[in-house]
């Protein structure tokens, strides 16, 4: 694939109040960087994300989507994040059985003092999204010709 | 087989048990079954018809039946069976007000495939053991019935009734070696941009009419998110070509873990996309990650997206599944 | 459309240096709604606090959307500042553009385009945004501690200090649970009755606790604030207001080979028996399944020796029915059953006992009146052999996969305890670790191998074989790589603990979450260790988790405190940020309820008007806003999306999405 340079994807970052939104204002604190095209919302747990936001961020034409929540075990309602997990593994599977890069998707869990995870995950999140390059396969299911 | 259902309808009319019986009549076609509530013994001997052609699945329909006055008795297939007990596993049905009648089933007949065996101008098909006997405008003639069973039956899950009052015919078992996964397996073995591919070419086929959720057992919603304005993906015109995919993968990700597999959704698509593809996957997965599970099987067990395990896989699971790269 | 002002923080050079507040005010000024936008200094101070207040004021404003630092910094704060315009609180939304724009990105280009983004999603959210209002509900002050032994009663006394009134329920006789058992408390050798009995005698005595003996809890409705609770007061036979305790119709029933409990079946007691002698409350209580009278009418005999007329054959069970503002969970522990471990033969010789039925063979109210004999036949032991681990870490599934924590330091107290009354005993122990982290724990297990002469052996005893009185003992030693030989007098096991078995059904009637091995989960492992995650119950004790009885003490204080912090309120503010149904397109399929971790969500059949002057009844869910958290797992779970979280809708949520995608 070819790398296009000039490609800054649009990435919507999904992040539990209490662990990950609390680990992305501990990067800023200590000042660590990730690129400018992730933007966080803010959810009470990972459990209040539906796969119609996912889809529907892609549907608008982001690049990626990440979820981010409390480790599993440790969830701040103490289930929420096991059924994210659930749903989301069944959702990126039925992504990539349509033949949808699965690199455009992820879930991570960052806890509220894993600042640095936070930022690494970003960097390495937006390299994996910008070496795909732009989202067609989700913008563009119809036959063009 | 026509005969003993009718009969026991009288029957279950004509004794009180019920006052209204579930059932098929004969459509424009005369394979084009469509239900129909039926009241009186005259009402069943002019119309009730049951022929390798009722696949329709019924369950669905309690749904609004058993709320109205009076005891409704219902046939049903076991595939509707377990439809029929997840819709009560989900409070969605009055089980008190429904009799419930098993039908033992061997598979239904495709018209198609019946066409696609050469016969033109078909009037009439009657099964004769394992032989149908095809009337048509150009003389008789007859096939296996097993050469015209429906691709869903082909695959069949399990033939046992799951819930039922009284049955008639001894139904089977559940089909451990049900070749049902062998499709998705097929495509899980393509490359993504095979499998882009395959998907494009059938869900661009999608005109939005909204027949597999219509007849979808497990779509029995008050209000549907598609007709509801505030849900944000409700526009019925696609908005841009993402908008069918959307549709597709919404409406599979509802009803996993609730959908039995009957297969209603690929037989009455219009544009004959193999939907049920979609849900088959996401049964496949939840046997393969959290264990087997079949909806409807029975009242206890929790639904896989309701439930979970501490040490449930993590969803980069996806990625370290086989599958080429994109 | 709501007219909205849109105030743009500098924080000094933290987010100006970084973002240019200028361009980034402007661009939110075009934006659908804004009437208003400026940047200031700093918005958190009072002059820029006033500013929005004025601005509310001046140009009629319906919401406010503030571009600054992490709302979890300051959403309070603002909060609190459109309230005193006169606004609803949840009328704000904050654009995080410090800790995740200005202080992430170097490029001013950069962090300048993104801050609009983040601005213009928070617009988009707060044109979605509702008042709320946080409900309030009533609080009844008072409280339910359930399980009456150590924990529970320093609860109760905590509680009741403050001025509460409590009631303990207790399922056994007597309240003191199994600290009544034990003999001494390591690490200080004190007795243990000595230390526990006056606490029993003053929780008795304390005006504000009502205890509940020989009682348990039957069924729990409600929620944080008002619970309400039916207790089973099971019949005792006895009037417990009118039984002096005297203890004669204990001498004189006829019924005497009843295995004792108290004593762990290592003695016997009457069909009529007062536990102990310092039992709280000193009643009688009648066993109904060995009384003679009450199984077949014959005899009375306790009846006619009782000089207070405090027995009553036909008294039934009695279901009494009180509210409570806060339920205290402290149900303890037991030894697990040995019948697994058959290797050390427990059930083939007497001579096998646990560490608990050691405590009561060394206790002088214990059967042998404290000296140390064996229960085989009633001989002085020379070699004793202590098993650590007995169950606990273990991996295979008839065992505990966690440490029971206790066992190694009771385990040297015991061997300590024998070398220092029995000089003449050979004591080994035998261990996989010796765990002795807390105050004192470490200086007193070398004191038990330096000073006392304890034989600590690193290994797993491999079987225990009963021949001609003696216990052949087979063992491991990990350290030489020895196989030994020991013919002991006696073996003691250190069984595994694990909750008591009324726990499960109890966190049913509650809702409240347990982890695999049933011990109860806190509300957060690190910073809420003595709360449910249920709202209004609170966790005293070994049901959490193993431990020993300071720490046991200090988590029953603790609880205590939380629960005094919740009787003290009158109301209690609801979180308004929670989840509700819109009845009109719910399924009632009950989906919600099963990812609901906190029992918020009930059903109810509702009629609704159907077609034609006909009612239609539908069951439908309702969420308490008292216990719902907010979390937001019902919405997902919820198909036809009739579950909405308010604060956080899926409205908003896609309002937020599509800005920041276009």
């Amino acid at each position: 694939m070819q790398v296009n340079s000039e490609f800054k994807p649009t990435i919507v970052a999904f992040c539990c109040n209490w662990c990950s939104y609390a680990g992305a204002d501990l990067s800023g604190t200590n000042r660590l960087t990730y690129p400018a095209n992730v933007k966080i919302i803010r959810v009470p747990c990972s459990c209040r994300v539906n796969p119609m936001f996912i889809l529907r961020a892609f549907q608008r034409g982001a690049d990626g989507v990440i979820l981010c929540g409390c480790h599993p075990g440790d969830c701040h309602y103490t289930t929420g994040n096991y059924f994210t997990r659930r749903r989301m593994t069944l959702l990126f599977s039925m992504l990539d059985y349509l033949g949808i890069e699965k690199e455009r998707t992820r879930v991570e869990w960052v806890s509220a003092a894993e600042g640095a995870k936070f930022a690494a995950t970003m960097n390495e999140f937006v390299e994996t999204v910008t070496r795909l390059g732009e989202n067609k396969r989700l913008e563009d299911l119809r036959c063009k010709n | 087989m026509q005969e003993l259902i009718r009969q026991k309808a009288i029957e279950l009319l004509e004794n009180g048990t019920v006052d209204r019986v579930l059932g098929w009549k004969a459509g424009e076609f005369f394979y084009d079954l469509t239900p129909a509530v039926f009241r009186t013994r005259e009402e069943i001997e002019r119309d009730f018809v049951y022929s390798v052609f009722s696949g329709a699945n019924f369950s669905k329909y309690l749904v609004q039946e058993s709320r109205r006055e009076g005891k409704i008795a219902a046939f049903l297939k076991p595939c509707d069976t377990y439809s029929f007990n997840q819709l009560l596993k989900e409070h969605r049905i009055w089980r008190d007000r429904v009799h419930v009648v098993g039908i033992a089933c061997d598979g239904m007949c495709d018209i198609d495939k019946i066409r696609a065996a050469g016969a033109r101008g078909i009037t009439a098909v009657e099964r004769d053991g394992d032989t149908l006997k095809i009337e048509t405008l150009y003389g008789p003639m007859t096939m296996p019935k097993a050469d015209a069973e429906a691709e869903r039956c082909i695959s069949c899950k399990s033939r046992k009734l799951v819930v039922y009052d009284e049955k008639i015919g001894e139904d089977g078992d559940v089909i451990a070696d049900s070749p049902r996964f062998d499709m998705v397996a097929k495509l899980e073995a393509m490359t993504p941009d095979e499998r882009f591919a395959f998907w494009r070419g059938e869900l661009s086929k999608c005109i939005r009419c909204n027949a597999c959720r219509d007849v979808c057992p497990a779509c029995t919603c008050e209000k549907c998110v598609f007709d509801n304005p505030k849900s944000g993906i409700a526009q019925k015109a696609a908005a841009n070509s993402f908008e069918e995919n959307m549709y597709h993968i919404i409406r599979a990700f509802h009803v996993a873990s609730r959908c039995t597999d009957c297969g209603e959704c690929t037989r009455v698509c219009p544009q004959n996309i193999p939907l049920h593809l979609l849900n088959r996957k996401f049964i496949k997965d939840i046997n393969a990650l959290y264990g087997d599970y079949q909806a409807g099987a029975d009242l206890e067990t929790r639904p896989a997206l309701l439930d979970f395990q501490k040490d449930d896989c993590e969803p980069s699971v996806v990625y370290e599944r086989g599958g080429e790269q994109a | 459309m709501l007219k909205i002002g849109v105030f743009v923080c500098w924080c000094g050079t933290n987010i100006a240096a970084t973002v240019d507040v200028e361009a980034v005010a402007e661009a939110l000024s075009h934006e659908p709604g804004v009437v208003f936008s400026t940047n200031y200094q700093y918005m958190c101070s009072q002059a820029g606090q006033d500013m929005i207040v004025e601005a509310i004021h001046k140009y009629d404003l319906g919401g406010v959307v503030i571009c600054s630092c992490s709302p979890r910094m300051h959403e309070a704060t603002f909060r609190k500042t459109v309230q005193r315009a006169g606004l609803n609180p949840y009328m704000l939304e904050i654009a995080n553009i410090r800790e995740q724009c200005s202080w992430i990105h170097k490029d001013k280009a950069e962090g300048t385009e993104k801050a609009i983004i983040l601005g213009k999603a928070a617009i988009a959210k707060v044109h979605l945004n509702a008042p709320l209002h946080a409900g309030t509900s009533p609080v009844t002050k008072r409280a339910l501690v359930i399980g009456g032994g150590i924990a529970g009663i320093q609860t109760a006394l905590d509680i009741a200090d403050a001025g509460f009134p409590v009631d303990i329920v207790e399922k056994k006789p007597t309240i003191g649970g199994k600290m009544t058992q034990i003999d001494k408390t390591f690490p200080t050798l004190d007795c243990a009755a000595c230390i526990l009995t006056p606490k029993m005698v003053e929780a008795a005595q304390n005006e504000n606790i009502r205890i509940f003996s020989y009682s348990e809890v039957e069924a729990v409705k409600g929620f944080v604030g008002s619970f309400h609770v039916t207790i089973r007061r099971k019949a005792r036979y006895v009037k417990e207001d009118v039984c002096t305790g005297c203890g004669l119709c204990t001498e004189k029933c006829p019924q005497k080979k009843i295995p004792n409990e108290f004593n762990l079946g290592l003695d016997n007691r009457r069909a009529i028996y007062i536990p102990f002698a310092q039992a709280v409350p000193k009643v009688a209580t009648i066993d109904a399944e060995h009384c003679m009278m009450l199984k077949s009418g014959k005899c009375g005999v306790c009846a006619k020796v009782c000089t207070a007329g405090a027995i009553d054959y036909k008294q039934k069970d009695q279901l009494i029915e009180e509210e409570y503002g806060a339920i205290v969970v402290a149900t303890g522990f037991n030894p697990i059953k040995l019948d697994h471990y058959d290797e050390f033969a427990y059930s083939q010789s007497p001579d096998v006992v646990t560490s608990l039925e050691f405590e009561r063979l060394m206790n002088a109210a214990g059967p042998t009146g404290g000296t140390l004999l064996r229960p085989s036949d009633g001989t002085h032991p020379h070699t004793l052999v202590f098993v650590q681990c007995v169950g606990s870490r273990e991996t295979r599934d008839c065992g505990k996969p966690y440490c029971s924590k206790i066992c190694c330091m009771y385990t040297a107290k015991h061997a300590m305890l024998c070398r220092e009354k029995y000089p003449d005993t050979e004591v080994y122990v035998f261990y996989i670790d010796v765990r002795t982290p807390g105050k004192n724990f470490d200086e007193f297990y070398r004191r038990a191998v330096e000073e006392y002469g304890v034989h600590y052996i690193k290994g797993m005893v491999g079987k225990v074989v009963p021949e001609n009185g003696k216990l052949k003992v087979q063992a491991s030693d990990l350290l030489t790589n020895e196989q030994l030989h020991i013919d002991a007098d006696m073996v003691v096991l250190a069984a595994a603990i694990e909750p008591d078995e009324s726990a499960r059904p109890l966190a049913t009637m509650l809702t409240a979450s347990m982890d695999t091995n049933d011990f109860f989960t806190e509300a957060h492992p690190k910073l809420r260790p003595v709360e449910s995650p249920t709202a209004g119950i609170f966790l005293s004790g070994t049901c959490q988790g193993p431990k020993d009885i300071p720490e046991t003490v200090a988590q029953a204080g603790a609880a205590a405190s939380k629960v005094i912090g919740l009787l003290v309120k009158d109301q209690l503010t609801c979180n308004p940020c929670v989840a509700e149904a819109d009845e009109l397109m719910c399924n009632g399929c009950s989906s919600c309820e099963k990812v609901c971790p906190y029992g918020a969500i009930t059903y109810v059949d509702k009629e609704f008007r159907g077609p034609n002057r006909t009612t239609l009844l539908r069951r439908i869910a309702q969420v308490n806003p008292a216990v719902c958290q907010g979390c937001g797992a019902c919405t997902v779970a919820c198909p036809s999306g009739a579950m909405d979280l308010k604060g956080f809708s899926t409205s908003q949520i896609m309002a937020e999405v599509d800005a920041i995608c276009k």
